[in-house]
């Protein structure tokens, strides 16, 4: 519960849940970050910040504050 | 002969996705840079013959992910598709799109489908599909998109001609729109929207709509009606969500009939190169090797075309002193002008060089991957990851540097990066670190590999990145801004750099150089010739003057001339502003001379090396020609009888160059992209301050 795309570890995956939109910005969305697509995070940079992702086939870096606002279940 | 027709084509397109390279194959060197009116926003376009009668103007419009703009630089994209009256509005657009990431490229081809303009989607690298594991039905996708689709290669020239003949035919397109959003969202609202605005499609209204300030080309009762639409703020960016999200859902249900991966094929390069590259340890290492190789090969590789150069103008001055009538003119020619354009062509192999690493490092994918790196660390600066690349293009110059600043959606991380980036090593320093350096650094080596002169230059380098980042860390902790800040950045596949646009650019950066900066310095250089060739009374008088010394009476004829051309420059206009302020400058061990060369140098650092060599050309005065560099060594302080450019006052010379703010373009640029003279004032007041005493510092240390 109440897992987002900064608490997954290098490697996992997760699916996005809906999520409110006055937190998320449409560029992200237009990006390809959409409620119910998989998420993998792939690397990230030291000091966990920022993370490179993958979702709906795009490969994304976003900041840690970013990924707190982006529920997910963990798959 | 056929009449010719004009027609004007839009490319639009994801970043990454080869849009330029599609560019370069359609337009070759038929291509121009300029200038959006009003804004400084390059714009790129081309001419391309598409068929014996047909003349095709393309213009490039800046990459973006989709039609509502995030910076400057994405509202030209919308402005040029929406407003009618706009010089480079198309007939007809192009969207490139390419093979791995067409999902995330369709959503922009479907928000310009709906614009009801003649479009055509070019899916690009078309090559890699089969290894990637790719495969696509053309012939099903045409039909679900209603739309003219043509597979390319750009970087192998495949498909080109075919697209060129689609081209032709474009007022058979089908302009009908691919989604339906108005029944999808809410349909009373747009169906008002559809009666309020019966002319233009519905998607074409929204969009105008939707914008934050209005579209200036709109008429005062357009506006009026759209701000009607606009009192549920809320409301507005829900349905953009929505219309995004109901695209998708679209997009996804037509690429499953139609796009195929096989992921056994699919080769994983990107993620072993990631593994290394982005590495925490060896990620930082491999950027500093790289940042190494790139100021050791600018020094290096540069210095054999430069001496060259050097040498060229030398002889070329010689040449037509001998050969030319004497008289002002001639003096004109000699000593003003071409020394001044040999001053500008100095520096160009440098900035080719520069630019060649730069466009590399871009076209292979890797910038993104140092701007991931960089981020955290950039951010305790009170920068962006983002940042890295403007003081990166700074190392060649300011104003393209600042302007690519224009991506970083923080308005406080923007502006700490357009006030620090000047103090990076720009290319307008180097000719005079490169003359500064030769004269007091000895060319040894060190550890066997590196080159002393090398080394210095790299620590002037590190010099300004530290002036940079300690200026950075103290507006970070004293500007009190609150900013929201949006960073999203692709990390896209990494590529072999194509030669092709990696020649472009530097092309198109050299010429922008040589004819922006090119024409101020040439300007300087004659003025200058000129302010230093003329003066009051006791100017015109000289001869008189220096004969009728008792001392001088006994002295060669050489000698003589020597004298009186030595007074004539110290009572000429030019030698009266370097006295007038030789007192300030003294204490950092200037001359009245070198005083000439930084009062010059406020235009533009450069004239530097420029104002020198035409000092000490007019002041040989038809005597013995020789390159800058032997003039400067030979040059002797009257009163001590020591050498002029000596170890302290180079020293002081490089630190003060390195920090000061000398460069009327950029002080231009930075008003323009900040909208107000507080922070280009700032930037020469504090630089300035800097620079003198960090200037008087290492003087005093080293006399």
């Amino acid at each position: 519960m109440g897992d987002t795309i900064a608490s997954l570890q290098i490697g996992e995956k997760g699916i996005i849940e809906d999520f409110s939109l006055d937190a998320i910005p449409l560029t992200l969305l237009e990006m390809g970050c959409l409620p119910g697509i998989e998420v993998k995070l792939l690397q990230v940079a030291p000091l966990k910040d920022p993370l490179y992702i993958k979702v709906n086939g795009s490969h994304l870096a976003i900041r840690q504050e970013m990924a707190k606002q982006i529920k997910i279940t963990k798959l | 002969m056929k009449t010719q027709v004009v027609v004007k084509i839009a490319l639009v397109g994801n970043p990454n996705t080869g849009k330029t390279s599609l560019f370069n194959q359609l337009t070759g060197l038929n291509q121009k840079v300029g200038n959006y009116p009003g804004i400084t926003v390059d714009k790129k376009q081309g001419v391309c013959k598409i068929s014996d009668n047909i003349t095709a103007e393309i213009t490039d419009l800046p990459g973006t992910y989709s039609i509502n703009p995030t910076s400057l630089d994405e509202t030209i994209v919308l402005d040029t598709l929406l407003n009618a009256s706009n010089p480079s509005h198309p007939d007809l657009i192009i969207v490139v799109a390419e093979v791995e990431n067409l999902k995330r490229n369709l959503l922009l081809f479907s928000q310009i489908k709906d614009l009801q303009i003649p479009t055509i989607l070019v899916i690009n690298m078309a090559d890699q599909m089969g290894r990637k594991g790719i495969s696509i039905d053309i012939e099903q996708l045409k039909k679900e998109l209603d739309s003219e689709i043509i597979l390319i290669s750009a970087r192998k020239n495949l498909g080109i001609d075919l697209l060129k003949k689609k081209l032709i035919e474009y007022k058979k397109w089908s302009t009908n729109p691919i989604t339906t959003i108005a029944e999808k969202i809410d349909a009373p609202f747009f169906n008002d929207i559809k009666t309020k605005f019966p002319t233009t499609s519905v998607y074409k209204s929204w969009l105008l709509i939707t914008q934050q300030k209005h579209c200036s080309f709109l008429s005062e009762e357009q506006q009026l009606k759209i701000s009607s639409f606009r009192t549920n703020l809320e409301k507005i960016k829900k349905y953009q969500h929505k219309e995004t999200i109901y695209r998708y859902q679209k997009i996804n249900s037509i690429l499953k009939k139609t796009y195929k991966v096989d992921k056994n094929k699919a080769t994983d390069l990107r993620s072993k190169l990631d593994k290394i590259l982005t590495h925490k340890v060896f990620g930082y290492i491999i950027f500093a090797s790289i940042l190494m190789l790139v100021f050791q090969s600018v020094f290096e590789w540069a210095s054999y075309p430069m001496d060259l150069i050097d040498s060229m103008f030398a002889k070329l001055s010689e040449f037509a002193k001998l050969n030319l009538p004497s008289g002002v003119f001639t003096n004109l020619i000699t000593e003003g002008v071409i020394p001044g354009v040999g001053g500008v062509l100095i520096f160009l192999p440098q900035i080719a060089i520069l630019f060649l690493f730069i466009s590399v490092l871009e076209e292979t994918g890797y910038m993104s991957r140092v701007v991931f790196l960089m981020d955290k660390i950039m951010r305790k600066f009170g920068m962006s990851g983002k940042s890295v690349i403007p003081l990166i293009s700074g190392t060649a110059c300011a104003i393209p540097a600042i302007m690519a600043s224009r991506n970083i959606s923080g308005w406080k991380e923007r502006l700490i990066t357009i006030l620090v980036t000047p103090f990076t090593t720009c290319s307008a320093r180097l000719p005079v670190y490169a003359i500064l350096i030769s004269l007091i650094i000895p060319d040894k080596r060190v550890l066997g590999i590196f080159n002393l002169q090398g080394l210095t230059l790299m620590g002037l380098y590190l010099l300004g990145f530290t002036a940079a980042i300690g200026s950075a860390i103290l507006l970070h902790h004293t500007l009190k801004i609150n900013q929201k800040s949006l960073f999203i950045i692709e990390m896209p596949n990494y590529k072999l750099p194509s030669l092709k646009n990696v020649f472009y650019t530097v092309i198109e950066k050299s010429k922008a150089f040589i004819f922006g900066a090119g024409k101020i310095i040439l300007a300087l250089s004659i003025i200058l010739w000129f302010l230093a060739s003329t003066g009051p009374s006791s100017f015109q008088n000289a001869r008189q003057q220096v004969t009728s010394i008792e001392t001088n009476k006994s002295l060669s004829k050489t000698d003589l001339e020597h004298k009186i051309a030595s007074y004539k420059l110290e009572h000429s206009y030019i030698g009266i502003m370097g006295k007038t302020i030789e007192p300030v400058i003294k204490p950092l061990g200037y001359d009245w001379k070198i005083g000439i060369a930084l009062i010059s140098s406020f235009a533009a650092r450069e004239v530097f090396v420029g104002t020198l060599a035409t000092i000490y050309n007019v002041e040989s005065d038809h005597e013995e020609t020789g390159t800058i560099k032997e003039r400067m060594r030979a040059e002797i302080n009257p009163i001590t009888g020591e050498k002029v450019f000596n170890v302290a006052t180079g020293m002081s010379l490089l630190i003060f160059y390195a920090f000061a703010m000398q460069c009327m373009g950029t002080l231009a640029i930075v008003k323009r992209e900040t909208k107000s003279w507080k922070w280009p004032i700032l930037q020469l007041v504090g630089m300035g301050v800097l620079a003198y005493i960090s200037a008087f510092i290492t003087f005093t240390i080293f006399n």
